[in-house]
């Protein structure tokens, strides 16, 4: 199974990914650079952490009309699973592939610490295997992380389902001192309506080794693994039948 | 031209509040509330006719996020002024 790490000018995370995908059994990533056009022979597509195109304008903004993003775009919406972690959140949201959108921290300073999260959501493809109210360790680094949705947008995520990670206290309560950067209701990452593309402010790629201090960023990789692996299955299954 | 893009009424400004509180501390307790923006200056060639709307694409989907900003588009006044003389 192979998975791209999408390296735009100014991405710093993607040997991060690269490295914690390939350290998983049976899965390899492969960078694939900005300029590229096709994602065809990837299985998913992972964007990274960093600061594309120096985060000038807005966080995102420039990086999103990058040509690969045109095949992110249609790949994702046929179904393909796409993760995008810190800066590749920022990216998903300016391109509209998730809604919402990442701001300034209302504490206006940088965090770079590592924090709590919650399983909000179990049958999403990113989250198999997390129980509903399973905590995740993960670090977060980022300046430009509180997530803004109108009211509209805020009941739509909520009646969905699409918020899959909130910003939890060590037992796992939902309180504002566990909130790094004044995210909308704790809100850590979101999915969108068809749940095949995640976006997430914390470090999944910087906890998938356990001496960096946390191995619970592997699961998500894992999650997508299994959920990519069962959707063969089942698609080889309905082509035999037919 | 000249774009201002600025942050909408619902979207928290946590740069204009630390302004406002600076402008009370340093002796104008008056300021209500500052909201900080963007402002751009584009120098563009001006012959081509449908330029304006094709800028007016661009202020939405590039220069502004509609999600979390405005923006409005200014036509400099003052620089036809000068190519008119």
């Amino acid at each position: 199974m192979k998975f791209a790490v999408i390296q735009f000018p100014g991405s710093n995370c993607d040997q991060d990914c690269v490295a914690a995908i390939n350290s998983l059994e049976g899965l390899r990533a492969e960078y694939v650079w900005h300029k590229e056009t096709l994602l065809n022979d990837f299985d998913a597509i992972v964007l990274p952490g960093g600061f594309a195109y120096g985060d000038y304008l807005r966080c995102g903004a420039i990086a999103r009309f990058s040509p690969i993003m045109r095949a992110v775009v249609s790949d994702a919406r046929a179904g393909k699973l796409v993760l995008g972690t810190c800066n590749g959140f920022q990216v998903l949201c300016e391109a509209g592939l998730l809604p919402g959108a990442l701001v300034r921290n209302r504490s206006l300073q940088f965090v770079c610490d590592m924090v709590t999260t919650r399983v909000e959501v179990d049958d999403s493809p990113f989250t198999h295997g997390c129980p509903k109210g399973t905590l995740l360790r993960l670090p977060v680094a980022h300046g430009e992380g509180c997530l803004f949705a109108n009211a509209e947008t805020l009941r739509e995520l909520n009646a969905n389902r699409q918020v899959i990670l909130r910003y939890a206290d060590d037992r796992g309560r939902i309180v504002r001192e566990a909130n790094p950067n004044g995210s909308v209701e704790n809100i850590a990452g979101i999915c969108n309506r068809e749940r095949n593309v995640f976006g997430l402010m914390p470090h999944p790629d910087r906890a998938s080794d356990a001496r960096l201090g946390s191995i619970d960023g592997a699961k998500i990789f894992r999650s997508m693994v299994q959920a990519i692996s069962a959707n063969r299955t089942t698609s080889e299954r309905a082509k035999q039948v037919a | 031209m000249k774009v201002v893009v600025m942050p909408k009424a619902a979207v928290l400004d946590p740069q204009g509040n630390a302004v406002r509180d600076a402008m009370r501390h340093l002796g104008m307790p008056e300021v209500r509330s500052v909201r900080i923006g963007k402002y751009m200056e584009i120098d563009l060639d001006e012959r081509n006719g449908e330029l304006e709307s094709r800028l007016r694409e661009l202020c939405r989907d590039l220069l502004s996020n509609p999600v979390i900003e405005d923006y409005e588009l200014l036509k400099d006044e003052s620089a036809k002024r000068k190519k008119s003389k």
